[in-house]
């Protein structure tokens, strides 16, 4: 039995609310009912002052933080950041962590059941946006009693929700956490998620995205996916820490088997993944990352879409993040600057790539809590 | 102002209530601290040291982290009514093109640093024949930050140079009192100096 340690959040169970509004999404299809699994931590106080948004990025879920039992191997996916005196401080906020609509793990997403047809919705799910979740979100919100969030945090794709919460509903958000995001994806990002998507689809078992009636799932797409994914959020330098050019056994093979040990690890990461996560999400997901752009309706103004912004800036972003690198989340701060709103923007050493917003790190998680800290909630 | 020291006491009182400002260089945040509680203005600090950008985040003080060496290619032309760089202009790589950022984004600029022309400091050279080390230039010459120092005079000829306008200046000693010397012979006797510039 795992000892479950002091600051955690301790055991949490994902709760589930049912929402029979429609939904109009930006692509003007519309979401007639939906099911939302999500997780609090920590208490609303009386004022409902004190809540924190949760969001999540690519291949994240609800759980958040703490465990889901005694003998859980590990903690949620933020849980470095979550918890009683650690940045998002549970001894004074409430946390709320939801999966977004479209996703696998409770929500209503592709693999749900389509109550018109009695199958799985498939390749009729209709194409999410980081808009259409704040949406969703600000409906969450009201039926949690929730007025404003005292904050609206994330990472990557979780970071764009944390923006575009501020864009969207100004007066719903006072403070906007965005780490290791990017204002938009670059050409070459549009390009990753391109590959993964063709490696879904190609895929035999795929079907047109109806492989859940065919009983069978595109794994080994979704696995050549997440591998791919993995290499972009690792860097150079990890890699080379962690493997080198390390063989798995003490000799070559000369054949095409895991020879290395990194091949070795991206199969088990891609084999993981595989088995977790539903390859009709992953490619919702990945494309709600490629038209997230909240400048566009601005002609390509970032600086003009923010003027409306009434919530505070905390930004951060790691040194070697390739996939959103420090000068992608630079660019969030130009335009906040130049629309004259209050930002913090951090710069931090970290050889874990994109994925160091995950990563303990005592100078990330210390500027993260101090800055948490200054946000005023009532008693 | 019991807490802040002296020269930026002094530069707090160029400041008009409600201006915008960018202090370059800002440490921990001390000074865009005081001015946003007792001159209700806004804007940001731009510091690299990690420590100092963390006592700015528990002050409540925006903070940028970024190397003022790379530019303030963060910032619009003639976004901030002042822009502050205080004990830093000795420290850059390069101070010219950081001035000329200075001049850029803000309407007025407001610098100030150590007189390397103080007549302690030639007498350090003169006669002990070693590079000063005084209250103002505490480190030795191997591990100084202090890599492009400057005399009053040395400023005022940049600045005529570069066509730009001095409209406020300052001589004073440590603890930022005037006397008699330093208005007679500033480059002498003052011991740091403080400049109001626009292009």
């Amino acid at each position: 039995m795992s000892k479950i340690p002091e600051n955690s959040v301790g055991i949490v169970e994902p709760q589930a609310l049912h929402f029979d509004e429609a939904l109009t999404l930006v692509s003007g299809k519309v979401i007639e009912q939906y099911d939302i699994v999500y997780e609090t931590y920590g208490t609303l106080n009386g004022a409902a002052d004190n809540a924190v948004l949760i969001c999540h990025a690519l291949s994240a879920d609800h759980h958040a933080a703490g465990y889901h039992n005694e003998d859980d191997s590990k903690p949620g996916w933020w849980d470095i950041c979550i918890g009683p005196g650690k940045p998002v401080d549970t001894n004074r906020f409430f946390v709320v962590s939801p999966s977004n609509l479209g996703h696998c793990s409770g929500s209503t997403g592709p693999r749900s059941i389509d109550p018109k047809t009695g199958k799985a919705f498939g390749p009729d799910f209709p194409m999410l946006t980081v808009s259409d979740w704040v949406n969703y979100q600000k409906r969450l919100a009201e039926q949690l009693g929730i007025k404003q969030w005292a904050a609206v945090a994330g990472g990557s794709l979780g970071g764009m929700q944390a923006m575009q919460w501020a864009i969207q509903f100004p007066d719903m958000v006072r403070h906007s956490i965005v780490i290791a995001s990017a204002p938009k994806l670059s050409a070459q990002n549009i390009a990753f998620n391109a590959v993964a998507r063709q490696a879904i689809m190609s895929d035999p078992e795929f079907y047109d995205g109806r492989y859940y009636d065919h009983d069978t799932v595109p794994s080994s797409g979704l696995k050549v996916a997440r591998m791919l994914g993995h290499i972009t959020y690792l860097s150079d330098d990890a890699m080379g820490d962690k493997f080198g050019r390390e063989l798995k056994n003490d000799q070559l093979n000369y054949d095409y088997g895991a020879e290395f040990q990194v091949e070795s690890y991206l199969r088990y990461q891609g084999e993981s993944f595989a088995g977790r996560f539903d390859a009709n999400t992953y490619l919702l997901m990945t494309k709600a990352l490629d038209y997230f752009d909240p400048a566009d309706v601005h002609g390509g103004n970032l600086a003009t879409v923010f003027e409306t912004v009434k919530a505070k800036f905390f930004l951060a972003s790691f040194t070697t993040d390739w996939r959103f690198s420090p000068e992608r989340s630079r660019e969030i701060v130009r335009a906040l600057t130049d629309a004259k709103c209050d930002v913090s923007y951090l710069e931090f050493d970290s050889n874990h790539g994109h994925d160091a917003f995950l990563v303990k790190n005592d100078n990330y998680t210390g500027a993260f809590r101090a800055y948490m800290q200054n946000i005023e909630v009532s008693e | 102002m019991s807490e802040l020291r002296p020269e930026l006491e002094k530069i707090c009182e160029w400041i008009d209530p409600g201006s915008r400002v960018l202090d370059l260089g800002c440490g921990d945040g001390a000074l865009l601290a005081w001015l946003q509680d007792n001159r209700q203005t806004t804007g940001y600090g731009v510091e690299i040291n990690a420590d100092d950008v963390l006592s700015c985040l528990r002050k409540n003080v925006n903070i940028i982290q970024a190397d003022l060496d790379a530019g303030l290619t963060d910032f619009d032309d003639d976004s901030f009514d002042y822009v502050i760089m205080t004990q830093a202009l000795q420290a850059l790589q390069y101070p010219n093109r950081t001035l000329s950022e200075m001049l850029r984004v803000g309407k007025q600029s407001i610098v100030t640093f150590p007189n390397f022309g103080l007549w302690k400091h030639r007498v350090h050279l003169s006669f002990k024949g070693r590079m000063p080390v005084s209250k103002a230039l505490p480190a030795q010459w191997y591990d100084t930050q202090n890599i492009h120092l400057c005399t009053v005079k040395d400023f005022e000829w940049f600045c005529e140079e570069r066509a730009m306008t001095i409209s406020k200046r300052d001589i004073v000693d440590y603890e930022h009192r005037p006397n008699a010397l330093m208005k007679l012979w500033p480059n002498l006797f003052g011991e740091v100096a403080l400049y109001q510039i626009n292009g």
